[in-house]
């Protein structure tokens, strides 16, 4: 699935990368524990999260995601996406909640992991 | 055999929004070296669940980071409170951390366990009032 499906299936606004919508993602995971994140994600590429701090963009960094989704209709500050800018990460921001917003793109085929 | 390049870092505590940064950086020079995807990410890994634990438990410290011909060592030090029990707080889900901390995302006691699953090697050293040093090595 690429980043521009995920924007139209959640209805999101992109607020940093647009020009990178191309970029693939094949599974997922929501979470606002950025530990859990840290140790359970292996190669999800995208993470959903009602948390909006600057942690969230570090810790997709370090696992090399490539889009961070805010839930809810949370907006990061000017200082997140400048570090998103920086590390080449897609952010948006949907106004559905986590469960919803992980049930329609589950529901349109990306997976938390491979087979899940 | 070539001396390791060795990288150091002051990490500033009490401000958790800015923890981070040395992680940063060191995966930014690992990236550059041209080490693999894997070990990238398992160092920085390290190294950031370290730094946000300087951070929150022992005001800060350095971190060092030497780059060998085997190994990568993550060397991170503090002059912090110190671990009173460190097979406890080994324990996965085991956390002294503030609800400012969980605010934040962290402090669900998987930031010890997560540096040893992501690491080859990790000693604690840790002497209460005095403070703790955490080695890892990952190797190449």
């Amino acid at each position: 699935m690429t980043l521009r499906e995920v924007k139209e299936i959640l209805n999101a606004t992109v607020l940093s990368g647009e020009d990178s919508l191309d970029l693939e993602v094949r599974s997922a995971c929501g979470s606002d524990f950025m530990s859990d994140v840290l140790a359970y994600v292996k190669d999800q590429a995208l993470l959903l999260t009602g948390m909006v701090n600057p942690q969230v963009i570090r810790t997709a960094d370090m696992m090399d995601m490539k889009c961070v989704v805010f839930v809810r209709g949370k907006m990061p500050d000017q200082a997140m996406l400048d570090l998103a800018r920086a590390s080449g990460i897609v952010v948006m921001t949907s106004e559905y909640r986590m469960y919803v917003a992980c049930g329609l793109l589950y529901t349109h085929g990306l997976l938390g992991e491979e087979g899940l | 055999m070539s001396e390791p390049l060795v990288l150091s870092f002051r990490v500033d505590g009490g401000d958790l929004s800015q923890a981070g940064v040395a992680s940063s950086q060191v995966k930014l020079t690992l990236k550059q070296l041209g080490f693999p995807p894997d070990v990238i990410r398992r160092v920085s890994v390290c190294m950031y669940e370290g730094e946000i634990n300087m951070v929150i438990h022992a005001h800060g410290g350095t971190a060092t980071v030497e780059i060998g011909a085997d190994s990568i060592t993550i060397i991170l030090a503090d002059t912090g409170p110190g671990i009173p029990d460190i097979s406890r707080a080994m324990e996965a889900g085991y956390s002294t951390a503030g609800d400012s901390v969980r605010d934040l995302g962290f402090g669900a006691g998987m930031g010890l366990p997560n540096m040893k699953k992501y690491s080859d090697r990790m000693e604690i050293q840790s002497t209460v009032g005095v403070g703790t040093t955490v080695t890892m090595g990952i190797d190449l």
